[in-house]
């Protein structure tokens, strides 16, 4: 990801921050531009929580470089508790612990690095809720 | 001359928050790699925290902020400053605080700027906010205490480096759940630690860490502020030190006479092993999670090169309340899972691939 691209994402990235069609209520994630439902134009703002739980998941052994330092990972489908499901990694889970359904929570973590000397990007992730008592 | 340090107007600690990796590594498990036994008694800690493969300074110091400002019940729009004090930033040039300002949503009316004094450096950066705050530049303050210490292999360093920290939003005294009371820094240029550019491990200066180095900036850090405030040891409930392995912080906090209660809650090191800058703040979360409104704390860190900053607070009415709104350090603690030697060599990039 070159840096413009890192940078123009990184309330998505960082935040989950997504937009809302005042019209008819609806979310997205990643943030639309137009509803495709109604197709008004003027969205608004939207920050997810960052819950959710696990539609689906696969376990990668086989990746690009930039990946190469945290294989075996975890890819998943997420429902975030607002409704749009979007694509994250799993962390601080190993791949016998997932199960369809898992509550989650994001966390910011190192998705990669370009090389020893270019841009760490950070971004969401998603992990088992940690403190379920405190929930 | 009064030399301990007091705000113009009454500050404390609004909101804390805490961060542990989930890995553990048994420093039995690096004696068998690298001594081919394993002797309990000489061992330094028990355990120490690993970062996993996608953590870093960075990532951690978000966490244990955004649990800060829970407990601050602050919008992060009314944050003016993040410092964050550690010694393994992931970039030498590019501030980790302006990335963890942006994820906390606290950017862009904001100061932004990293700290490095080995371990103090988080405390350092909570000295910057109380006279940030105490001299009203601002109402509150982010104040990051984080590390992902690094040990050469085989090395005496290697059984303790490991991972945690802490973060405060600093503010207002009458919305503090620890109010400051005064804060007093002993520095010298005395070279027990150091890490020249570019390299990947520190050096140290094996046994002068000891006496001229931790112990001599501890006691005199402590000494004088207890001096200047006119208190006694037996004037606080509880007493953090910052804690290179299990030894050092009992034996100066007997030095001092403090007895192993007062340090109880805040001693760490041997269940995590050494989070550098965020060793002492990491405990003083770990007190503040049992104190009682009305108890004193003290907290003496230390960073290599060297130097010692004290701090003196007062519980307040509002820890009750605020404690509860995130998760308590021990929760951290219990949040573990064991690895052995070789996922940590390879997590932590020590298997060098030519």
């Amino acid at each position: 990801m070159g840096i413009p691209r890192n940078w123009r994402l990184r309330n998505q990235r960082y935040r989950l921050v997504g937009s809302q069609c005042p019209q008819c209520q609806n979310l997205f994630f990643p943030p639309r531009q137009v509803c495709p439902h109604c197709y008004n134009s003027e969205l608004s703002e939207f920050v997810f929580s960052g819950k959710g739980s696990v539609y689906s998941f696969t376990v990668l052994y086989q990746t690009t470089p930039k990946f190469e330092f945290q294989i075996p990972y975890i890819v998943a489908l997420i429902d975030l508790n607002e409704g749009p499901r979007i694509t994250a990694q799993l962390t601080d889970v190993d791949a016998e612990e997932v199960r369809i359904g898992m509550p989650v929570e994001m966390v910011v973590r190192k998705i990669s690095e370009e090389n020893e000397r270019g841009l760490i990007h950070y971004g969401y992730k998603f992990r088992p809720i940690a403190f379920p008592e405190s929930e | 001359m009064d030399s301990i340090l007091k705000t113009q107007r009454d500050i404390g600690i609004v909101g804390y928050g805490s961060y542990v990796p989930r890995y553990r590594l048994p420093a039995a498990a690096i004696a068998e790699v690298w001594k081919g036994r394993v002797d309990q008694a000489v061992l330094p800690v028990r355990e120490k925290s690993v970062p996993g493969p996608d953590e870093d300074t960075v990532t951690m110091a978000i966490e244990a902020g955004q649990n800060a400002l829970c407990r601050a019940g602050v919008s992060p729009q009314q944050i003016r400053a993040v410092w964050v004090g550690s010694e393994s930033h992931p970039y030498a040039v590019k501030p980790s605080g302006t990335i963890v300002a942006e994820a906390l949503g606290i950017t862009p009316n904001v100061n932004a700027a990293d700290f490095e004094f080995a371990c103090k450096a988080g405390t350092e950066a909570m000295q910057a906010a109380f006279g940030f705050v105490g001299s009203g530049m601002g109402d509150y303050a982010l104040a990051v205490a984080v590390d992902t210490a690094q040990g050469r292999p085989g090395d005496a360093l290697e059984y303790t480096a490991a991972a945690g920290g802490a973060a405060f939003v600093i503010g207002p005294a009458e919305q503090s759940v620890a109010i400051l009371e005064a804060s007093y820094s002993y520095v010298t240029d005395t070279p027990d630690f150091f890490r020249r550019a570019h390299q990947l491990y520190p050096e140290h200066g094996h046994r002068f860490t000891g006496e001229p180095a931790y112990f001599h900036h501890i006691i005199q850090a402590a000494r004088r502020l207890l001096d200047g405030l006119g208190r006694q040891p037996s004037d606080y409930a509880a007493a953090v030190f910052h804690q290179p392995n299990s030894k050092f912080p009992q034996k100066v906090a007997q030095e001092l006479g403090f007895c192993n209660e007062q340090i109880r809650a805040g001693l760490l090191a041997p269940h995590i092993g050494n989070t550098y800058a965020g060793a002492s703040p990491l405990g003083l979360t770990a007190v503040l999670d049992e104190a009682q409104p009305g108890q004193r704390i003290l907290m003496v860190s230390f960073g290599s090169g060297a130097g010692s900053d004290a701090m003196s607070f007062i519980v307040s009415e509002h820890i009750e309340a605020r404690r509860r709104l995130a998760p308590l350090t021990r929760m951290y603690l219990q949040r573990e899972k064991t690895v052995n030697y070789t996922q940590y060599a390879r997590w932590r990039k020590k298997i060098v691939l030519h």
